[in-house]
Formats: C-alpha cells, sequence, structure tokens
C-alpha cells in the first residue's frame, strides 16, 4: 500500500516538474515582470507533494513495512524509533529522497523570496533547478527507487548497522544535505544569470543569502559528522582525510571562496565571471563527491552497497552539468575590465579565493591519485594524513597572516597607516608562543609558526572587535567567524602538539604506569540491554603529579541484528582536556587491547567550529535587516 | 613598445601562472613521497628491490591459529594463500580483527618475511572488504 502510495507520489513529482518548465517557458514570452498564479501555485503543490512522498517513506520505516526491500535492508523492529526514522536517509535510496526535497525545498523558496529581482532570471532558475530535480528523480525512479517491493514480504528485517545508530549520525545527513544541495539553487541561478545577462551586483545581493546558509548547513554538518567520527570510530581523532570528508571539504572550500567574492561583487561590480564559475564549481563538486561516494570507486568508511549502473548513471548527469555549463559560460563570456588596484581589498579577498582554490586543488588531487594510478598502472595506492599535512600547514601559516590583514584593507585604494600595530601584535603573538611552549615543553618549528600565526589573527579580531564596539559600526558576523577560524587552528595545533597516546595489552587485575599516569583494570561486566549485550571494563587512571583519580568504562557491544561487534569509547571530557579510551578483546584470548589517549583542547575545537557557523547565520541576519 | 596597462597585466598573469607551477609542484612532490603501495605477501615475494625504509600497506587474510598476544604486541600472519608473511603490531585491533578474516595493515618490511605494523585499518562492517583485498581474494579463487 505505501509502496503504490509513494511511487505514484513520485510520477506526480516527475509530472510537476514537467509542467514547471512548461508553464515558464510560457510565461518567459510573455509581457510584464510578474509571474503568473499557476506557477507559484504548481511549485507550491511540487514542494508539498514531494514531503508527502518523503513521509510515504519514513511511515514505512515506523511501521516496519517489510515489504519494501529498502526498509527490509535497514530497519528492524527492535530499533529505537528515532533510528527508525533516521534509518530512512540512511542509505543509498533514502538518501536521494532527501536531495530530491532539498532541490525542491530551495527552488520555493528562491522563488517566492527574490520578487524584487527580474521575471525572467527567476523564471531561468526555476527552469534549471528543475531539470536537475528531474534528473534525480529519475534516477531515483529507474535506478534507486526505495519503494521498490520484496515479495512474499519478510517478517523481519535485517537492522541498521549500530555505529549508525546514533543521534549525531542521525542529523549528519540532512544538515551535510542542506549544505551541498542547497549549492544547486545558485547553480541554477548563475546559469539563468547568464542567459539573460542580468549580472553584477543584483545577481550578487539575489544569490549571497543562498551560498551563506548553504556553507554554514556544510559547516554545521562537517562538525557533527567530525564529532561522530571522534566518539564512535575509536580512533581518537576527529579528521582523518578519508575519502568522504574530504568529499564534503571539496565544495566547502568553493562556498567559502564564493561568499567572499561576491561582497568583491555586490561593492565594486567587478569578477563577475569568477563568480559564476565558482557558483557552477560549488554544485559540480557536490554531485562529483557524491558520485565518488556512491559508486564505489573510492575506498572509505562510509560504504554503500554499490552498484555500477549507479556510477553510470550519475557520471552522465554530471558530464551533461559540466558541459552545459561551460558551453553556457564560453559563449556568454566578454571581456570586462579589472580595474583592481594591488594594494586593496578586492586583492586581499583574492588572495583568500587563490588560498581556497590551492586547498581545493590539494584535497581533489589526494582524493583522485589513487583513483588513476589503479585505472593507468594497476599499482594501488592511497594516500593518507602525512601528505595533506605536508602541504597544506605550512601554507596555512601564511593564510592565516592574510586573513588577520585583509579586513582592515580599505577598498579601491589603500594606504598603510596601520603597520605598527601590526608589528606590536606580531610581538605579542610571538611572546605568548613562547609561553606557552616554555611551559608545555614541546617544540617543532611548524607548530610554532601555526600558533603564531593563529595568535596573530586571534588578537587582531579582538581589536577589531574592541574598535567596533566603540565606533557602534558593526560588521559582527565577519569578526566572530574570523576570530573563531583562529581559534580553531589554535585548537588543532595545540591538540595536535599535545596529545598523548599508549597502548597496552591487559589482562584484569593488571596495572600500567607511564609518564605521569597508571591505569588500573578493575573489572569487567557483561549486562544485557534491549537490542545488544555489552562488555564493559571498569578502569581507573591516576594522574600522579595532581592525584586524581578518574574512573573509565569503555564497551564492547554485541548486536544481534546485524550481528555486528563495536567499541564504544569511554570519553571524560573537561574544559582543558578529554581522557580516552577504548578497550578491545583480541581474538577471545583474556588480553584486552587498551588504548589510552589524551587530548587536550577537544571541547573547544568543537565550540570555535559551531561558532565560525553561527557568525555565518548572523551575516544572513544582517543581511536580511539591511534589506 | 607595450603600454603600462598591458605591461602591467603581463606581470600581473606571469606572476599567477609562476605561483600556480609552484603551487602544483609542491602538491606533486609531496604526494609521490607520501603514498602508500597496497601489496600482498606475494607481491612482497616477489619484488627485486626490496624498500624497507618507505611505508606501505599489506593485505590478506589473517591465516588460522596464526594470533599470538604477548604483553606489548600482538603477532600474527598475514597470508594470501600462497605465500605468507609474519606481522607485528602494538596497538588497538579494530572491530572484526580475527583468525580466518581480512585485514589490512599498515606499516614498515623489516625483511621480505618480517613485516611492523603501525595501525591495522579499520572495517565496520562484517562483509566490507576494502577493493584492494577483493582483487586479491578473486585471483586466488
Amino acid at each position: 500500500m505505501l509502496s503504490n502510495l509513494g511511487n505514484i507520489l513520485l510520477f506526480i513529482n516527475v509530472f510537476l516538474s514537467v509542467l514547471i518548465i512548461y508553464f515558464a517557458s510560457q510565461n518567459i514570452k510573455t509581457s510584464g515582470n510578474s509571474i503568473s498564479e499557476t506557477i507559484y501555485q504548481t511549485t507550491l503543490l511540487q514542494t508539498t507533494l514531494i514531503f508527502g512522498c518523503f513521509f510515504t517513506l519514513v511511515a514505512a520505516f515506523i511501521t516496519s513495512d517489510f515489504s519494501l526491500i529498502n526498509v527490509f535492508e535497514n530497519s528492524h523492529t527492535s530499533k529505537p524509533l528515532l533510528y527508525k526514522i533516521s534509518g530512512s536517509w540512511g542509505n543509498h535510496e533514502g538518501s536521494l529522497m532527501l536531495w530530491v526535497i532539498i532541490l525542491t525545498i530551495f527552488s520555493f523558496f528562491f522563488l517566492i523570496n527574490n520578487k524584487t529581482h527580474p521575471k525572467n532570471y527567476r523564471l531561468f532558475t526555476l527552469i534549471f533547478q528543475n531539470i536537475i530535480i528531474l534528473g534525480f528523480l529519475s534516477f531515483i525512479l529507474f535506478n534507486s527507487n526505495p519503494f521498490t517491493l520484496i515479495s512474499p514480504a519478510p517478517k523481519e528485517g535485517l537492522g541498521l548497522n549500530p555505529i549508525l545508530q546514533d543521534p549525531a549520525l542521525a542529523i549528519h545527513p540532512p544538515l551535510l544535505y542542506i549544505g551541498f544541495v542547497g549549492s544547486s539553487i545558485y547553480f541554477s541561478a548563475a546559469m539563468a544569470s547568464l542567459i539573460t545577462n542580468y549580472s553584477e551586483k543584483f545577481f550578487a545581493k539575489s544569490i549571497k543569502n543562498w551560498v551563506l546558509i548553504s556553507w554554514v548547513f556544510q559547516t554545521l554538518g562537517i562538525l557533527v559528522g567530525s564529532i561522530w567520527a571522534y566518539y564512535e570510530l575509536g580512533w581518537g581523532g576527529f579528521w582523518f582525510w578519508d575519502p568522504v570528508e574530504n568529499a564534503s571539504l571539496l565544495p566547502w572550500f568553493a562556498m567559502t571562496a564564493l561568499f567572499h567574492s561576491l561582497i568583491v561583487l555586490e561593492k565594486r561590480n567587478v569578477l563577475y565571471f569568477w563568480v559564476i564559475i565558482l557558483c557552477l564549481l560549488t554544485f559540480v563538486l557536490s554531485v562529483t563527491g557524491t558520485f565518488l561516494v556512491r559508486s564505489g570507486i573510492l575506498n572509505s568508511v562510509h560504504t554503500f552497497a554499490n552498484d555500477p549502473n549507479r556510477g553510470i548513471y550519475m557520471l552522465s548527469f554530471l558530464c551533461l552539468m559540466i558541459f552545459s555549463s561551460l558551453f553556457l559560460l564560453f559563449k556568454k563570456y566578454r571581456k570586462n575590465n579589472y580595474n583592481i588596484n594591488f594594494n586593496s581589498k578586492e586583492t586581499y579577498v583574492l588572495i583568500n579565493n587563490w588560498f581556497m582554490l590551492f586547498y581545493l586543488l590539494t584535497v581533489l588531487i589526494g582524493t583522485l591519485y589513487p583513483i588513476f594510478t589503479d585505472a593507468l598502472t594497476e599499482n594501488k595506492i592511497s594516500v593518507g594524513p602525512p601528505f595533506y599535512n605536508a602541504v597544506i600547514i605550512p601554507v596555512v601559516v601564511i593564510f592565516l597572516f592574510f586573513m588577520a590583514i585583509g579586513p582592515n584593507v580599505k577598498w579601491i585604494k589603500n594606504k598603510f597607516d596601520n603597520l605598527i600595530s601590526f608589528i606590536i601584535i606580531f610581538i605579542l603573538a610571538l611572546i605568548i608562543n613562547f609561553i606557552i611552549v616554555y611551559f608545555f615543553k614541546s617544540f617543532t618549528i611548524l607548530s610554532n609558526l601555526i600558533i603564531i600565526s593563529s595568535l596573530f589573527l586571534i588578537i587582531s579580531s579582538l581589536i577589531d572587535l574592541k574598535k567596533s564596539l566603540e565606533k557602534s559600526k558593526f560588521d559582527l558576523a565577519r569578526i566572530i567567524s574570523h576570530l573563531s577560524f583562529g581559534f580553531l587552528i589554535l585548537f588543532i595545533g595545540l591538540n595536535h602538539n599535545f596529545s598523548l597516546e599508549e597502548d597496552f595489552n591487559m589482562k584484569v587485575g593488571d596495572t600500567k604506569s607511564f609518564n605521569n599516569y597508571e591505569i588500573k583494570f578493575k573489572k569487567l561486566e557483561v549486562k544485557n540491554f534491549k537490542n545488544y549485550k555489552s562488555l564493559i571494563g571498569d578502569l581507573e587512571i591516576k594522574d600522579k603529579k595532581m592525584s586524581q583519580i578518574k574512573t573509565l568504562n569503555p564497551e564492547i557491544r554485541i548486536y544481534e541484528s546485524p550481528s555486528t561487534l563495536t567499541y564504544e569509547a569511554a570519553i571524560k571530557t573537561n574544559i582543558i582536556k578529554d581522557y580516552y579510551l577504548t578497550m578491545s578483546n583480541i581474538d577471545r584470548s583474556d588480553f584486552y587491547n587498551i588504548k589510552f589517549q589524551k587530548k587536550p583542547m577537544m571541547f573547544w575545537i568543537w565550540v570555535s567550529c559551531m561558532v565560525l557557523a553561527i557568525g555565518g547565520f548572523l551575516r544572513v541576519f544582517q543581511n536580511a535587516k539591511s534589506n | 613598445m607595450l603600454t603600462k596597462k598591458v605591461k602591467k597585466r603581463v606581470s600581473f598573469l606571469s606572476a599567477l601562472l609562476c605561483l600556480s607551477v609552484i603551487a602544483i609542484f609542491i602538491i606533486l612532490k609531496s604526494l609521490s613521497s607520501n603514498i602508500l603501495y597496497f601489496k600482498s605477501p606475494t607481491d612482497i615475494k616477489n619484488v627485486q628491490d626490496l624498500n624497507l625504509s618507505k611505508k606501505i600497506r599489506v593485505g590478506g587474510m589473517v591465516k588460522k591459529n596464526s594470533i599470538t598476544v604477548k604483553n606489548e604486541e600482538i603477532i600474527f600472519i598475514i597470508t594470501d594463500f600462497k605465500n605468507d608473511l609474519k606481522v607485528s603490531y602494538s596497538g588497538t585491533v579494530p572491530n572484526l580483527f580475527s583468525e580466518e578474516k581480512g585485514v589490512v595493515a599498515e606499516g614498515k618490511l623489516q625483511d621480505k618475511k618480517f613485516f611492523i605494523a603501525d595501525r591495522i585499518l579499520a572495517k565496520h562492517d562484517e562483509n566490507y572488504m576494502p577493493p584492494e583485498l577483493k582483487d586479491i581474494m578473486k585471483n586466488v579463487k
């Protein structure tokens, strides 16, 4: 029943998209600057029905309707309600439904929110957006239909992988998708702007909030995913340069570059084509990332069941997108004069863009290189953290200095009258760095440079904050985001530098000593829970210096459906540092492998990333207010 | 004679070109020194010039009855059913590390028969095999 309903709704949605494209192209031919009511109504209906379609799927998951293959493969009656619901987008087919919903919502809101802009520009945006929607709807219908039936209906489902049964992972996909699927709307808008010659300033105004919103959600999505990886995967890190993580970072770099150069376009009316290229690039990168993940080409922790047809469909869609946008770009490209002074804010924004593109290129090459060597030479290789650290970290140092200086540079033509204050800030940063090094006694040149440059950014942002509070002329959003980015890099630097890691193989009753710590394996308990059994270790950690004792309880969980083993790290967080402990059994012997880690500043890494995103939100509100 | 404007533009473009060439060069240079090659025990046996200083990944099955646990390390044998490689590792073993299951170890070779791993790659799903391993298993069957 639910399957039929879902399929019917999908077909109606295909029909509605075609209808909208038809209405819009009819409406373009008419004179006047108003969009006909029919289009508004059809878009509203389209949005409502796609929600209906999605809720049909969610309902199937909640009621455990195993006549749907998708539900059978990814759910189980004993699963808690929250994970039944989140299970609906935790798999390939369901996540595509989420794609289409976000495409549709953004299409709808862009249409009704930009009434001051010319009719044809809005209509073309609507048309392009609906072409993308059609592309994904047909992908769902012909290749990845979540409403496919299985007969006879099984009594029980296979269950969702237990490491995916987690609150952070329930909200991670929606957040991330709003980010990178949201970028579709400025892809469509950029195409429309090229066709209708609606350019420069006003185009920048119409898309800037959409770019910011998608950037904020992308940032939050990456943050939540990273927090999840930290406490669930048991490696004790928060970023692994895994290909899938990289795939989410690529559009993030492009978005960051985009909203910085949008400021230039809006203020100075230059860089139009550059902005267009970034708009197109962001969504192309989003789809590329999805293609790489879903086609199974990349080897990563995110494994979806693979199917070659899927890859081929997405690849052809991707090629179509790239070629049509390139075609339009070259056709419409005209020379415009870049009257940019070398010493001006415009240059500094461009510098930001170059850095972003450098990071983007690095990550892109690192991610794709193994695929090419595999295809060309049959050498199987992998590119790991050392590559990214070697290339990116030294460049970040220079980047942070520019990030501190840039915002205080004036538009058009600048004079450096605040050179002395920068020198003072630099000296201050040096002093603080050496205090940190003196007290904690750790020395690598690179980590010192990272700490100095991030302190430089932090101090100059704080001075900006003080100045703007006095003047009451606020650019709070920028200051908050730059400040928190400085803190983020500082905390990552400190965390990297002062982490401690020890491994032991222990039996119950053993005691081990290392550095200033003593670790004692007191006992092991077995407990039964609703859908899993758990081995809970009881370990005591003694800090000899502070004579503090902390008890940590790492777990090994044994799940029934599907039968899987997971390790739950025990984490004791306080403001300054995290204690992180994992326990794993070694091939059913009496020995347990205990991995102890001390991770300083973890809490602050999360907080500064959060504040970074809040800065973006603030800017959206500021923009809405000034309009 | 070039006008001032053209001169400025030419110098700007050439600077940009230089910068991008340098950037690409840096990226590729560190790429070539930081990639990890994936080998099976048979690959290692057949290799002529053995590079002991470079990190590699080794994949195969954990041989039956080969795991020994000592105080500071775990010793086991990786096999691709033709050749074996002894591995020593100290650290956390991933979820599904067990005898007669697939494994990928990262580390350095001591000689052709002995490997010191500093990481055993995590896998989260019993049915999941890294693509590299799948090919090896295919060749065996």
